[in-house]
């Protein structure tokens, strides 16, 4: 597969994730479309993996290319999963506090 | 058209189709279903560029774990009931403008790019992906990284407690 068609549809991807995070009030729903975004990064970086490796195939340089890509892409999973721990309970405290998810009524530093 | 292009675009229209749905239900409840057919569709995208660990991590740490835990949240303080307040019409069309000139950038930005001009990406072959050359780097090289995350797992479960617990 031609590589400008993983980067076109992680950009989508990606872009999607962005008009979410824009659009949707509901703060597990923004924080859902975070998720979004970086699956679309690990889609993309894997693709690129498989590009370095079948590029390095044809010049017989470098059999382990594209092995550290895979691995950023497990590093980001961890990190992922780490950040949805903390956001939720941010998000179930703010619910505790304000009866609500609505960022829109989270703007107490704005006055 | 060969049966990995058939995949290719079958895949890549769920992904599409449902990250759209996940914006355009109004139940949360819905969304994070329709996020795991997204997580599910990227997984089955990994097994067709042959990186079999992240295809089953991505099903096993996303789909399995995390959208668990939305779930979960999401039946904890009773969302799928209320109906969400919808966000001013213009504030919508902005967003969607933006993020269309955002996708536009990319593609224009990308579509000459020197560096992947004639690429491909390997499909079905290449053993980059299997566990054993990933483990064997990631234990040799990685091996600092890794422990370190351990450490930033250990932060975030004290961090998770000490925001959730009630004062």
């Amino acid at each position: 597969m031609p590589i400008q068609y993983y980067i076109a549809l992680a950009s989508c991807l990606f872009c999607i994730g962005v008009v979410g995070v824009l659009t949707r009030r509901n703060a597990i729903i923004i924080f859902m479309c975070i998720e979004l975004m970086l699956n679309a990064a690990n889609l993309l970086l894997v693709a690129f993996s498989k590009m370095e490796y079948a590029t390095a195939i044809a010049n017989k340089t470098n059999l382990t290319a594209g092995t550290d890509a895979q691995l950023f892409v497990f590093f980001i999973m961890v990190v992922a999963a780490a950040e949805v721990s903390v956001g939720l309970a941010i998000i179930v405290m703010m619910y505790r506090n304000i009866h609500s998810v609505d960022v829109n009524f989270l703007n107490r530093l704005k006055h | 058209m060969s049966i990995d292009e058939i995949l290719f675009w079958f895949l890549s229209a769920l992904a599409l189709f449902s990250a759209i749905m996940v914006l355009l239900s109004k139940n949360p409840v819905h969304s994070v279903l329709w996020l795991i057919v997204v997580f599910f569709a990227i997984s089955g995208h990994y097994l067709l560029l042959n990186a079999q660990f992240l295809a089953i991590v991505n099903i096993i740490v996303y789909a399995g774990a995390i959208m668990v835990l939305f779930l979960f949240v999401i039946m904890l303080i009773n969302l799928n009931t209320e109906t969400e307040r919808q966000q001013n019409i213009w504030m919508k069309f902005f967003g969607v403008i933006s993020g269309g000139l955002l996708l536009w950038i990319f593609i224009s930005a990308s579509r000459s790019a020197y560096d992947v001009a004639n690429k491909t990406a390997m499909l079905k072959e290449g053993d980059v992906g299997l566990i054993q050359n990933l483990g064997k780097v990631l234990f040799n090289e990685y091996a600092l990284p890794f422990e370190i995350s351990s450490i930033l797992f250990l932060s975030a479960m004290v961090g998770a407690v000490v925001i959730g617990k009630k004062d």
